[in-house]
């Protein structure tokens, strides 16, 4: 309790929960290198979450740097564009990165080396006197997704609600996963960009004050956008302040970050800007920049190349559609027998089936790791000793021992009674287990077979419906019929005189209608 | 001696009167219908494939709640259904007998179908539509894949498909580890549970 | 390469780890048992371990199970902390029959590790103590307190002694022990004699107590040894501070209020923290993590009502020390503990419905 009215004054700034794991920021030092052009890129369909986009080219186009090639559908979508200049060779389903190994749809770029690009977004010069829904349609276009990792539609984000009026923008610069430093190198060299990034944001939401939140083993970072701060003009009424938070993992996850910078929590099912914040990450923020200030759609973005199997090491700017294995290959690593992939940070990111998988939206990091190294995170499980650190780690205060003994039991209706739901899936209980339990994959498989047995019951629903209203059908057309039967039987009955039908109606009973 | 008198006349006091409370109560609280055959109905897949020997979900329902049927008839709803049941019933679960398939779909092949609409009138969903000497298709959305159009067509012109597993409904199976495995094991050999 | 799902990093933690690290903290404990009991203590600790992983062995073996778990230390840990609330004499086999019940009865029987709903140490000691009430209660004179019948370090008249009995060294039972502190003042009271002339008679001093230079159980007595081991274990973060804490608060509570109430009839609050297997419960016994709640606020209801039944049993009960039953009657109510007093989760309301903005 007192840590809570600690945390509301400002003091103290942390969560509860959470781990502090070996950062391993062997890159923390590189600056940025740019890759070399790739032979193909592979662009899927679906990089974000939402729909998936339309392919707006054909095999054999032509296309340019920065060219709409993918039509957004639905509200929460984002368009794709082209990473170079080209020609669509083909358009097939491959893989992407995603633990099932699953492909989705994707375009096919052979570049032509000249990287011409598509000029035709105008940048806006003067973001402060512009319509910010005008603002927002652009970021939109721009194919511009949450690039911490999440990769949801940012222009949905970038709303300014009245109901939910924003007061204060986050810029999440924390990066806590182990590995990744490709946020910490982006601050440091792009500095200028992102703070004129906040200040568009903060113009598109209405908001006046922003904490640009960084971890406290990035003191180089928070100096470069201190420095960005004094010399980018920047109006009076915006307050931008930088705050250092202690290096803990994951401080760096949406509510965490909320919590121990406001001292509030986001209430269970609700979002960020019902306590009248927005989070945006650092990379986004740039991303924003790019495609206001220079009318540069989202093509490129920041992978830091590392893992104990990487010769060399390195934060890269990729193109998006990079195969991985040209990728490694730049930093040195070309023969991938005994090395396991990693498609993001140590702690949430998804092993790879393949190395022939492009780089996307969502990619932050790319880690190879030795055979050794993955052994030792993932021992024999054994039995449950009930020593509560799961619990003790979990930053949302779950008992995971008990989800994960309800979800491998199949006791799904009571592990969602346990608020299995607000589980973020962060991984510091599986990182703390002595009895090395899998505990989040239980949780996702639990997770799952929830998900399933929902979509299975309204189906059966919806099939019921159907059978019931089949049958009403059946039984209201056997009606017509019947009724249509007695008009014709009363039309076509022979004609009598009032006699003979006086004689008729008593001594003859109606005969029975043949049946047809 | 009086004591004892009066004990067993206390006692069967006591008996007459929880009679006469339970009869009352077994009148004024009677429900309509039968609510074990409505509830054993909502735990079934609504396939209506008839696999069950039951010409329809709602009819299995009701010989399962009235003991006439076994609790692992229902093919589509698998062993999870089968377990929900026999927990419902309190009787012992029995394993499914036919092998588990893979989810289906009815898919036509239009170009030689001759628009006779008797698979139109098999579904027990109305998931194909057409009209006569038009073509049919089936809407694979609502097909629940009980292969009852299979036989009254003609010309044989359907196929049952596997349904495509699409990305967004991928899920991660059970844990590759030795505990998962165990668990799975002793499901088959014990009662369900109730949570 | 099994297929996991993240994370793909790992703390090292590990059962064994935490075993050894117990097993390590009750090293001063097992050291002051020696100096006190001498070879006595000695061979109950080996035979108390040794028996224990064997029975595991042979039982998981019987069982048609890979007996790779008595590698994780726990059978070993069982052994030492069942050796150490036993007196200091006891028949052989009644130290074999102890660690077997544990092992089988108390452990495997549950389904091993993980899975048990008592503490296997304890509820052995209860099943000994209630079969053979005689021997679990002669509390062996220690050396260095007062004038002992037999040289406890001469390691052949103790093993004469564990393998045939007080009668192999031309005495009786009733010669080589005392009464424990507890025990006396339980006597006494019963025939009148008020608590601080019981303790007077005893000859009692807190000192003595804290240093464990009195008659009990050979790893109970010296509040000092308990201690250390206790905080070690503390910054180790092996267990949390909640049940030490509130169930040794809540005993130091009730018999302040009560012993400010009535001092004659109620012992000091002093008293009732050094005296008997108060802090080797609180410490290591309560504090076993199969059978104790798993969330934080849980524990400290388990710690609150084991101390409200210690010291019960200790003042209106039969029995002397009362620790043994209160955890082992708490152990029975952790599950209940654990659905009902699980933490607040995070953007929920404490009845966990969902919260307002």
């Amino acid at each position: 309790m007192l840590h809570t009215l600690l945390k509301s004054m400002g003091i103290g700034g942390s969560f509860s929960g959470g781990i502090e794991p070996d950062m391993s920021k062997i890159t923390a030092d590189a600056s940025i290198s740019t890759s070399l052009m790739a032979p193909l890129y592979i662009v899927p369909i679906k990089q974000h979450i939402g729909e998936v986009c339309e392919p707006l080219v054909s095999v054999g186009d032509t296309v340019y740097k920065g060219q709409k090639i993918g039509k957004s559908q639905g509200y929460v979508s984002v368009p794709i564009h082209a990473p170079t200049s080209g020609r669509v060779i083909k358009i097939e389903e491959h893989a992407i990165p995603h633990p099932s190994g699953m492909g989705l749809p994707s375009i096919f770029i052979e570049p032509d080396g000249n990287d011409i690009e598509d000029r035709s977004l105008h940048p806006f010069s003067d973001y402060r006197n512009t319509d910010p829904a005008e603002l927002r349609e652009r970021v939109r276009f721009c194919g511009i997704a949450g690039l911490g990792g999440a990769v949801f539609p940012t222009f949905i984000k970038l709303l300014k609600d009245q109901r939910n009026p924003i007061k204060t923008v986050i810029l999440n610069g924390i990066e806590c996963e182990p590995y990744l430093t490709n946020d910490h190198r982006l601050m440091i060299e792009k500095a200028k960009e992102i703070v004129i990034g906040i200040d568009i944001i903060m113009h598109m939401v209405g908001a006046s004050k922003a904490i640009v939140a960084i971890e406290d083993n990035k003191p180089d970072a928070a100096e470069a956008i201190r420095e960005a701060l004094n010399e980018v003009s920047l109006p009076d009424e915006v307050q931008i302040e930088v705050r250092l938070l202690p290096t803990r993992y994951p401080q760096g996850s949406e509510k965490q970050l909320i919590e121990a910078l406001t001292g509030k929590e986001v209430p269970a099912a609700k979002l960020p800007m019902h306590v009248g914040v927005l989070c945006q990450n650092v990379g986004t923020t740039k991303a924003i920049h790019d495609a206001i200030m220079l009318g540069r759609p989202l093509t490129e973005r920041i992978v830091t190349v590392s893992g104990t199997a990487v010769p060399r090491p390195g934060n890269m700017k990729v193109r998006i559609g990079t195969p991985m294995r040209f990728i490694f290959g730049q930093h040195g690593l070309d023969d991938f027998d005994g090395i396991h992939l990693l498609h993001g940070g140590p702690m949430m990111g998804e092993k790879m089936k393949s190395i022939d998988i492009p780089v996307i939206k969502s990619t932050n990091g790319l880690l190879a790791m030795h055979n050794a190294t993955m052994k030792q995170a993932h021992k024999l499980e054994q039995p449950c000793i009930h020593c509560g650190h799961c619990g003790v780690a979990c930053p949302i205060k779950l008992v995971p021992n008990m989800l994960a003994d309800q979800c491998r039991n199949d006791q799904f209706e009571k592990a969602e009674q346990y608020n299995l739901f607000d589980c973020i899936e962060c991984g510091c209980c599986s990182y703390v287990c002595p009895s090395n339990i899998p505990l989040v994959h239980y949780f996702r498989y639990g997770k799952g077979q929830l998900a399933q047995i929902s979509r299975e019951t309204s189906f059966a629903n919806e099939s019921k419906q159907r059978s019931e209203a089949r049958e009403a059908r059946i039984a209201r057309e056997k009606e017509e019929k019947a009724a249509k039967r007695r008009v014709v039987r009363e039309k076509h009955k022979p004609a009598a005189t009032d006699a003979e039908s006086d004689k008729k109606t008593s001594d003859t009973p109606p005969t029975d209608e043949a049946s047809t | 001696m009086m004591h004892l008198l009066a004990a067993v006349a206390s006692f069967g006091l006591f008996a007459l009167a929880f009679g006469v409370l339970l009869a009352v109560a077994c009148r004024i609280f009677k429900i309509e219908g039968d609510p074990m055959a409505e509830r054993i109905e909502s735990l079934l897949p609504q396939t209506q494939c008839g696999q069950c020997g039951f010409p329809g979900c709602k009819p299995y329902a009701g010989a399962v709640a009235s003991g006439e049927s076994e609790v692992n008839r229902c093919v589509p709803g698998g062993e999870r259904t089968m377990l929900k049941i026999a927990d419902l019933m309190g009787v012992e679960p029995k394993s499914i007998e036919e092998e588990p398939t893979a989810p289906m779909i009815a898919f036509v092949r239009e170009d030689e179908c001759i628009g006779c609409t008797l698979c139109i009138k098999a579904c027990p969903v109305d998931a194909i539509i057409g009209a006569p000497k038009q073509y049919h298709t089936v809407i694979a959305d609502h097909c629940t894949g009980c292969t009852l159009c299979i036989e009254p067509c003609p010309v044989d012109c359907i196929d049952m498909l596997i349904k495509p597993e699409l990305l967004e409904h991928w899920a991660w199976p059970l844990p590759d580890t030795h505990r998962a495995q165990q668990a799975t094991e002793r499901k088959g050999q014990h009662a369900p549970y109730t949570a | 390469m099994i297929h996991l799902s993240s994370p793909h990093i790992h703390g090292g933690d590990s059962i064994r780890m935490t075993m050894l690290s117990v097993i390590f903290a009750l090293m001063p404990a097992a050291i002051v048992s020696v100096y006190l009991f001498g070879w006595l203590a000695f061979l109950l600790i080996t035979v108390s371990m040794f028996t224990c992983v064997a029975t595991e062995f042979i039982a998981l073996r019987l069982m048609g199970r890979s007996a790779t778990p008595i590698g994780d230390g726990s059978a070993a840990l069982t052994g030492l902390l069942l050796a150490l609330t036993l007196p200091a004499y006891l028949p052989w086999w009644m130290v074999v029959l102890a660690s077997v019940i544990a092992i089988v009865l108390a452990k495997q029987l549950y389904g091993g590790l993980g899975y048990n709903l008592f503490n296997p140490a304890l509820a052995a000691r209860i099943i000994l103590l209630v079969s053979f009430p005689l021997n679990m209660t002669a509390w062996i004179i220690p050396m260095h307190v007062g004038t002992p019948v037999i040289n406890l370090y001469d390691f052949n008249a103790c093993l004469n002694l564990l393998l045939f009995g007080p009668e192999a060294l031309n005495t009786a039972l009733d010669a080589i022990t005392m009464a424990s502190p507890l025990g006396h003042i339980k006597t006494e009271w019963s025939q009148g004699v008020a608590v601080t002339d019981a303790l007077r008679a005893y000859d009692y001093s807190y000192l003595d107590a804290f240093l464990g230079r009195e008659a009990g159980s050979i790893g109970e007595t010296s509040a000092l040894a308990l201690l250390l081991g206790g905080i070690y274990l503390l910054a180790r973060h092996t267990i949390s501070w909640h049940i030490p804490l509130s169930y040794l608060a809540t005993v130091l509570v009730l018999a302040a209020i009560f012993n400010l109430i009535d001092p004659n009839h109620y012992a000091p609050p002093l008293f009732h923290l050094l005296a008997g297997g108060l802090i080797l419960c609180a410490f290591f016994m309560a504090t076993d993590p199969v059978s104790s709640p798993v969330t934080p606020l849980g524990q400290v209801v388990f710690g609150v009502g084991c101390g409200l039944l210690t010291w019960s049993i200790r003042t209106y009960g039969g029995y002397p020390e009362g620790a043994m039953f209160a955890v082992i009657l708490m152990n029975c109510t952790v599950p209940l503990i654990d659905h009902y007093f699980r933490p607040r989760v995070y953007g929920r309301a404490p009845d966990r419905s969902n919260r307002d903005a």
